[in-house]
């Protein structure tokens, strides 16, 4: 049996309210096997969005352990983290976070400026990934230019183009209405689908859990179960 | 990409980066300008030469010196050549038309000043003409004055009207000379003296003394005061850059202040810039965190602020100094003879430049430190 792509171990993370400490995740141990979807659901509160944040690098737990794709994140630099982030991870938030003075195809390539690569490279990358999402004649177009649904995709195509091992999305449809959200869920679960990216995606909307593999449930900082959709 | 990342960042909020700019333009031009005025005083001393010397009366400019010392000067050892020249101080018209004018010793002195050029003829023309004066070009355009032309002027120090023939105009031999200064017959003022007031001729204001070693200068000067150490009239024997000085020095104060008040002006748009920058940084939070998270490090999230803030000043510093030429001459022309020399020097655009550069690196500094510390998941958080 192969080594999950996520595993995570016993993990202990708490923010600082003044003299407090708020406990946010209690003990949390799991694994994600590569090639999954997997949705991350609770009440506002529980965790969710936390645990998303240490499995992408942009947090580090109090305690325990925690490996992605190899690598002990919770002990690494912040600039080996930063490093391990561009190589390892695509993120899609839930308002987009695209550059509004570039245009789409710019944001594309925006992560590419990290890699050793010419601009006609980066040109022709962003171009296909951009195509992948269905925005081939929207390239040229700001941010402001496009639909929440179309931004989105942008995002999409953004967190794709550094064929990252694993996909991060926040509450990805969260500010979509529901044609839109379905178009983005649809293109994600193709990417799990047919080009095998692992996704991991936190929603408060049981209907986009259900384009998942599995759902995991948090409650009060402790996961409180896992169900299979497909 | 990252060259169009900053530039658009940097006009993304257009009215806010217009004014910044045109805060920024007005400032290095308003320290251009003032740095010009401030040159322009010590024009005089910046033009003086090395190898001049300067005879005057110990006691006060005001008291002259004996024709008598002239014979006594050129006979020491070191001096090359010897001139004379009197303050006239007299009124052109109105008193507000100041430019100064010298009473010399015609034969000799344009020989120690090579730096005021002059035709072969016109020389001549000066030479045989009692009554001639040579005047400055700058003098001669301000107030229409062609050769041939009779100029008048009300004597204070030496009263009467006096009126002079126009028999040379001369050009300055590279941008810091005087060229608005009046030159005439020592010989006609000497012997119109003679008649009004007896006890005033036969002597000079300042005997202006060329050495041959420059290096020589303090030691030569030393030998002329010693010369006429407890006489009637003793001397005092400075460089012509310590003459010159010595006249800056009283109005130091005035150079002092118009100084802190250039430098006050780009601390001033300094603060604009620096809170510009502190705002542009706070309403970006969340885009600094995006690229965090993306992977870019804290030095690329600097670079974007430092780029932004300096491609302001850069333009903003540009404009300032491209305007500082027009500005100036329109200045100068305003202005009529009061500043003889008044050029905006290599000196003071290199000073606005290196502003310009302050202005954006200083301004970017804590903006772009705090930038590179946002925490990605407070940043994430935050609304623009």
């Amino acid at each position: 049996m192969s080594a999950p792509l996520v595993s995570l171990r016993d993990i202990v993370k708490g923010y600082r309210r003044g003299q407090q400490v708020v406990p946010v995740l209690t003990g949390i141990s799991f694994d994600i096997a590569a090639g999954e979807f997997l949705a991350l659901m609770g009440p506002s509160g529980s965790g969710k969005s936390t645990l998303l944040n240490l499995i992408a690098g942009i947090d580090r737990p109090d305690t325990g352990e925690l490996i992605v794709a190899g690598e002990r994140i919770g002990t690494l630099q912040e600039a080996e983290l930063a490093d391990w982030r561009a190589r390892h991870v695509g993120f899609i938030f839930q308002f987009y976070n695209l550059m509004p003075v570039l245009s789409a195809l710019e944001n594309v390539e925006l992560p590419l400026l990290l890699k050793d690569m010419s601009h006609r490279e980066r040109r022709e990358r962003g171009e296909l990934a951009l195509s992948m999402v269905g925005l081939a004649d929207r390239m040229d177009h700001a941010p402001s230019e496009l639909s929440g649904g179309q931004q989105q995709r942008v995002a999409i195509a953004r967190a794709l183009i550094t064929d990252p091992t694993l996909i991060v999305a926040d509450e990805p449809t969260g500010d979509l209405d529901r044609e839109s959200a379905s178009d983005v869920l649809r293109l994600m679960q193709r990417l799990n689908d047919e080009i095998g990216k692992t996704i991991i995606m936190v929603t408060h909307d049981s209907r986009a859990a259900e384009y998942a593999h599995a759902i995991m449930h948090l409650e009060k900082g402790e996961l409180s179960g896992r169900e299979a959709v497909r | 990409m990252l060259p169009a990342l900053i530039f658009r960042n940097a006009f993304r909020h257009k009215l806010r980066s217009l004014l910044t700019l045109l805060g920024l333009t007005v400032a290095i031009l308003a320290f251009g300008l003032l740095s010009t005025v401030v040159e322009a005083w010590y024009a005089g001393a910046e033009g003086a030469s090395s190898a001049r010397l300067v005879v005057r009366n110990s006691i006060s400019l005001v008291f002259p010196l004996p024709l008598t010392y002239r014979q006594k000067i050129r006979q020491i050892d070191g001096v090359r050549a010897i001139t004379t020249a009197n303050w006239f101080g007299g009124i052109y018209k109105e008193p507000k038309n100041f430019f100064p004018q010298f009473a010399v010793e015609a034969s000799t002195y344009l020989d120690l000043y090579p730096e005021f050029v002059l035709s072969e003829a016109e020389h001549k023309d000066f030479l045989h003409d009692r009554q001639g004066a040579v005047i400055g070009e700058k003098l001669a355009a301000t107030y229409g004055i062609k050769l041939g032309d009779t100029m008048t002027l009300k004597g204070t120090i030496f009263p009467g009207q006096w009126a002079f023939v126009v028999r040379g105009i001369y050009r300055g031999r590279d941008a810091k000379t005087d060229v608005s200064q009046m030159f005439f017959h020592w010989d006609y003022l000497n012997e119109t003296m003679k008649v009004r007031a007896p006890r005033r001729a036969n002597t000079v204001g300042v005997y202006v003394v060329e050495v041959a070693d420059p290096t020589r200068v303090a030691e030569i000067s030393r030998v002329i005061d010693g010369e006429f150490g407890n006489s009637y009239a003793e001397t005092l024997t400075e460089t012509e850059k310590a003459f010159q000085l010595g006249f800056v020095s009283m109005t130091e104060a005035i150079v002092v202040a118009i100084r802190l008040v250039s430098y006050l002006v780009i601390f001033i748009i300094l603060a604009v810039m620096a809170n510009t920058m502190a705002m542009t940084v706070r309403e970006r939070t969340a885009e600094y965190a995006t690229l965090k998270a993306l992977g870019f490090g804290p030095p690329f999230v600097m670079l974007l602020i430092y780029g932004e803030s300096l491609a302001i000043a850069a333009l903003g510093g540009g404009i300032g100094i491209a305007l500082t030429f027009p500005v100036a001459t329109a200045f100068a022309k305003a202005m009529g003879t009061l500043f003889p020399v008044f050029v905006v020097s290599a000196k003071t655009v290199w000073l606005q430049a290196c502003c310009a550069l302050a202005v954006g690196l200083i301004s970017a500094l804590f903006p772009a430190r705090s930038a590179a510390r946002v925490n990605i998941v407070d940043g994430l958080r935050s609304i623009g």
